[in-house]
């Protein structure tokens, strides 16, 4: 029981310190820029006078010690208090509430297809010709910015086929494109890695054993080495739903569909400090919970993690 | 009606012809032993009676038969039927044999899962007889339990209890105990003679002939894939007819040590010399004497505390408790290590004549003496000059072994301490490496000490011997004397072990 | 654990087809790709004749033909001069970046491999955070702090890829300080700074090299992306990623001015980690 409760206290210490580092270090970057955040913030064209700065930044709290606006910044985050957007006077997490909807259904959706594929291509490429023609193609969609794989399947699925709508949210049928797009690099990285997994399970001294018995590669495949790769797929897990995050703002930029993407991308055009500090403290929840699921999964998918008994072990027999 | 028959069988990979004509034949309930050093064919053999060869191999025979079936022609479904089935697998080490995210239960059963009809209810009390048929004790709670829990005695019995569940008449072991300490194989070896009297046909492949003794009715040797020698174990093991097979038996039989005269005052003493790693101790009130001249052998299995004794002598690790005092104060002695491992211990990027010029250079020999210097010693290990522009992966084990030991000569020590330097070696190559380590001693009359898990070679070549369990030292003493009339019980199992 | 993803995930990727045939034919055409590259880079009047800045609006929006290889775009601009010129500043920010962070992961990996405990896994634990995003991403949030600008995402992707060779660097510092052949060599009397300089760094400078050759694609990538935002450099300069966004709006009827930065983009991006992946085979070759 006792290591079970202290790898649960050194997980839990872990997520504070995570989430605690990334607001100090939003905190930190804002304020250690060169330039008055409210010049900045009304633009260089703004003819405005020194008392009004004056009254925007007391309005925004800008003019107390540094040590103070730390501590209630900090202070506000415990309750949930993101702030307020400067451009569109709404609390930052409304704003970002409105856009979540969107992008959890394009990154949700995004996220199966690439694993159908990935598990898909991994299970079906086996010869040493189809290993390699996949290798190639994984490759090349890795290679490519994922806004122009948007791009080419837009004008051909789209404009050019004419298989699916161009845009609007109405139709459902509009988000297969995007997800599409926002699958394949994911996909491919996950198809490389499993696919490396399991190649390299095979090679191991157990997978012979496994033959000896009688053993089929269906059966090799299915019932030990796809667990093994999966195991080292595992490691990826927070690396591609970043890169799913990332990609979300490209492909909603690319598709012109409304979500987180369009929220960021604008509030840094305005540098809209408290939106934007709202989406890296966002991005870092995301990211802990993640890393969090991963380590609780890690000991499942391989047995070595656990912790061992102390009675079971034997030194001699 | 032999349970296995094998008649001209040839293998050949890429044009290299590794298995020429080999024929033999296995009775049920008779175990024959395949021996031969690495590079004879033995594995390739084994692969070939599993129908597991690479895809590259040729295979042909005039006859395989395996449990009255011909499997000379036979496409790779025909062999999944087989295998498992009539003809089943044992190999070495089954920390890496035996699929570690697995649990063992279903490990064994799986040969079950794939050549019968039984439920799961079913498989899993199969599992647990045949794990309680390998004497592994607890059997139902081992079976829920993964390898890695496992010491390395009970992994192997269970790996093959797994090779023995669909009940084959043939079983091929392709060096089962290798991988294990000497009390242990002693234990799998009798599990394994147990088999063949029960009534299966055990093909056992070694290089190690103490352990074919135990085991085999009869013995065929094999060098560069041909078969040279066949006959009864006694008749092949103490009467060898062929030249190559009086030389692998001898080079792994040696007398101990007589006397030495002439040894010099104490050059080293240990007292009470103890250590811990994270509170465990490791070597734990270890007293001993070394003379100069004498070598010193340290007997022991793994997780013994010999080398970190060893690496304490050496300077690179410090004693926790207890000293190592030196005669003439620290630092009035040169010692040198010969590593365990010479393929880690030189630089894989370098050539091995750099590495020897790095290793004169920190000795303080002139730059414009070094050249000369690392021909000498070459030549003094009996190293042809040339691998000096090699790099060490390019080499064989014997000559990186010389390699190892030319470069701790070039700090000109005059004590050695030597970690196992001829376990990885074949038989033929252990013997000239031993004779050299002799010459250079007589030569330069240095003062060695020689650690291994192996008693035999310690016998061959120490005037004295540390026998050490779990970092204590259980006995020491002039080898002859200890190795006649052991006191200590586990000196006893060990010697018994080798036997 | 921690994640390691990027430097894990380009060591475990091997070029799966046997053969030196085809490995080494492809890796030619690679090297050839990435020379018309460099010379675009260098010197891209001797590639494309015509000014790329230079607008023509009565030849809009025309295909791709013997006058305008590429076609032109909305204002009339050739798009393959406009490729070409473009080649130096989108593949040089990914040099530049590649070169900078290689640098700084060296310094800053190799002295917390050899630093005491604490400061090591200090490091180390921000690093890992850092490494599960992908550079995209981290270039994204520093460009969010700093501005919009192309030399903030000069200085963004630089930042981006810096985690990848602190991790590698510290990793095989730690590794080779510890490798027996290094203790060995302390053994035989050489002393500890010697043995440092010689066994180690050698051996945590190439493997940072090789990791540049690949990590120079990611750079890439993310510096494109951000164009593509227009967060980088603004109209009228010729940059892959800017173009892409230019051409978005008029895929339907003129998809040359979107596609051909792409492919100009994708080309590279796979000859560098061709390349790159060459070097690693050759390199774990001769280390075993």
């Amino acid at each position: 029981m006792k290591p079970l409760l202290s790898r649960i206290a050194g997980l839990a210490a872990s997520v504070i310190i995570v989430l605690w580092g990334a607001a100090t270090l939003a905190f930190l970057a804002f304020r250690v820029i060169p330039g008055d955040p409210v010049s900045v913030m009304l633009g260089p064209q703004a003819q405005v006078s020194e008392a009004v700065k004056d009254g925007i930044r007391a309005e925004l709290g800008l003019d107390r010690p540094p040590l103070e606006q730390y501590f209630s910044y900090l202070g506000q985050l415990l309750q949930g208090n993101l702030g307020e957007s400067y451009q569109l006077r709404m609390p930052v997490t409304e704003v970002i509430g409105r856009q979540l909807g969107a992008t959890v259904q394009l990154t949700a959706l995004a996220l199966v297809i690439a694993v159908v594929l990935a598990l898909a291509v991994a299970l079906f490429a086996r010869g040493r010709v189809s290993r390699g023609v996949v290798a190639g193609i994984e490759l090349v969609v890795l290679s490519s910015p994922v806004f122009w794989i948007g791009i080419l399947l837009l004008s051909v699925f789209a404009f050019g086929l004419g298989w699916f709508p161009v845009s609007g949210t109405r139709n459902p049928a509009t988000i297969i494109l995007p997800a599409v797009t926002l699958a394949l690099p994911v996909a491919a990285l996950l198809g490389q890695v499993l696919r490396d997994g399991i190649e390299a399970a095979e090679r191991q001294p157990w997978a012979t054993t496994v033959r000896a018995r009688g053993a089929g590669q269906v059966r090799l495949t299915a019932h030990h080495t796809l667990r093994h790769g999966a195991a080292g797929a595992l490691t990826l897990a927070a690396y591609l739903v970043g890169s799913l995050l990332g990609g979300a703002v490209l492909v909603e930029t690319v598709f012109a569909r409304p979500g987180l993407g369009r929220v960021t991308l604008s509030a840094i055009t305005d540098r809209d400090l408290p939106v934007i500090t709202g989406i890296i403290l966002f991005s870092a929840l995301v990211f802990v919970v993640v890393n969090l699921i991963v380590e609780l999964l890690y000991p499942v998918l391989d047995p070595r993690l656990r912790p061992i008994d102390a009675r079971v072990r034997e030194v001699r027999t | 009606m032999s349970a296995l028959v094998v008649q001209g069988l040839s293998v050949t990979v890429q044009g290299m012809l590794l298995v020429d004509g080999v024929s033999f034949e296995v009775a049920a309930g008779e175990c024959v032993a395949i021996v031969g050093e690495s590079g004879a064919g033995k594995t390739i053999t084994a692969s070939a009676l599993l129908g597991l060869t690479p895809d590259s191999a040729r295979v042909t025979a005039d006859v395989l038969s395996i449990d009255g079936v011909d499997a000379r022609a036979f496409s790779e479904s025909e062999w999944r039927d087989l295998r498992g089935n009539r003809v089943g697998l044992v190999s070495q080490d089954a920390l890496v044999s035996l699929d570690p995210l697995r649990r063992v239960g279903s490990e064994v059963a799986e040969p079950l899962a794939i050549h019968t009809r039984l439920s799961r209810r079913e498989r899993r009390e199969r599992a647990i007889d045949l794990l309680e048929s390998v004497s592994m004790t607890d059997a139902a709670r081992r079976a829920g339990q993964y390898p890695h829990e496992l010491s390395g005695g009970l992994r192997q019995r269970a790996l093959i209890a797994s090779a023995l569940a669909g009940e084959p008449a043939v079983l091929v072991a392709d060096e089962p105990t290798t991988a294990l300490d000497a009390t242990v194989q002693a234990r799998v070896l009798a599990l394994l003679r147990s088999i063949a009297d029960a009534g299966t046909a055990v093909v056992f492949i070694s290089h190690d002939i103490a352990a074919v003794r135990r085991v085999a009715d009869r013995v065929l040797v094999m060098r560069a894939g041909r078969v040279i020698e066949q006959g009864t174990a006694a008749d092949v093991l103490s009467a060898p007819q062929h030249e190559y097979t009086r030389e692998l038996i001898t080079a792994t039989t040696h007398a101990p040590r007589a006397d030495r005269f002439g040894l010099g005052d104490a050059v080293l003493t240990g007292v009470d010399v103890s250590k811990a790693f994270a509170g465990a101790p490791v070597v734990d009130g270890a007293s001993f004497t070394l003379l100069q001249g004498q070598t010193l052998g340290i007997v022991g299995e793994s997780g013994s505390g010999k080398t970190t004794l060893a690496r304490m002598i050496v300077g690179v690790d410090r004693p926790d408790s207890g000293e190592l005092r030196w005669s003439g104060g620290p630092g009035a002695h040169r010692v040198q290590l010969v590593h365990q491992n010479p393929l880690g211990a030189f630089d894989p990027r370098w050539t091995v004549g750099r590495s020897l010029r790095e290793a004169l250079e920190a000795g303080g020999v002139p730059r414009a003496a070094r050249a000369a210097r690392v021909a000498a010693l070459m030549a003094e290990v009996g190293l042809d000059p040339v691998l000096a522009r090699r790099r060490p992966a390019a080499l064989s084990g014997g000559q990186r072994q010389r390699a190892a030991i030319a470069r701790a000569l070039a700090a000109d020590p005059d004590v050695l301490v030597l970690d196992e330097p001829v376990s990885a070696l074949d038989p033929s190559v252990r013997e000239k490496v031993l004779q050299l380590l002799g010459r250079l001693q007589r030569g330069r009359e240095l003062t060695m000490i020689f650690i291994s898990h192996d008693l035999d070679v310690v016998a061959a070549v120490s005037d004295d011997v540390l026998v050490m369990q779990d970092g204590v030292v259980v006995e020491q003493g002039p080898v002859a004397a200890v190795f006649a009339a052991p006191q200590h019980p586990f000196t006893q199992e060990l010697l018994a072990a080798g036997r | 654990m921690s994640v390691s993803a990027r430097a894990d995930i380009d060591r475990r990727v091997r070029v799966s087809s046997r053969g030196t045939g085809p490995r080494r034919a492809l890796l030619w055409a690679a090297l050839a790709i990435l020379a018309v590259v460099a010379v675009m880079a260098l010197f891209p009047q001797l590639v494309a004749t015509q000014d790329p800045l230079r607008t023509d609006v009565r030849a809009a929006l025309e295909p791709p033909s013997a006058a305008h290889l590429f076609g032109t775009d909305q204002s009339g601009r050739d798009v393959f001069s406009r490729v070409v010129h473009g080649a130096g500043r989108s593949v040089g920010i990914g040099l530049l970046a590649t070169a900078l962070a290689l640098v700084i992961g060296l310094v800053v990996g190799t002295l917390s491999g050899i630093a005491p405990r604490a400061v090591d896994a200090t490091v180390m634990r921000v690093t890992d955070v850092l490494l599960a995003f992908p550079e995209f991403l981290v270039a994204l949030v520093v460009v969010a702090i700093l501005g919009p600008g192309p030399t903030n995402v000069a200085i963004a992707v630089t930042i981006a890829a810096v985690p990848v060779y602190v991790r590698l660097a510290r990793v095989q510092t730690r590794s080779l300080s510890l490798a027996e052949h290094v203790e060995a060599a302390r053994i035989l009397g050489v002393p500890a700074m010697r043995a440092f300089v010689r066994h180690v760094v050698p051996g945590v400078l190439g493997s940072l090299s090789v990791l540049a050759t690949i990590g120079i694609g990611s750079s890439i990538l993310a510096a494109a992306g951000l164009s593509f935002l227009g967060l980088g450099p603004t109209e009228p300069s010729p940059e892959w990623g800017l173009m892409l966004s230019g051409g978005r709006n008029v895929l339907v009827t003129a998809w040359w001015i979107a596609v051909f930065p792409g492919v100009a983009i994708t080309l590279t991006v796979v000859s560098a980690t061709i390349v790159g992946r060459s070097l690693r085979a050759g390199a774990e070759g001769r280390a075993r």
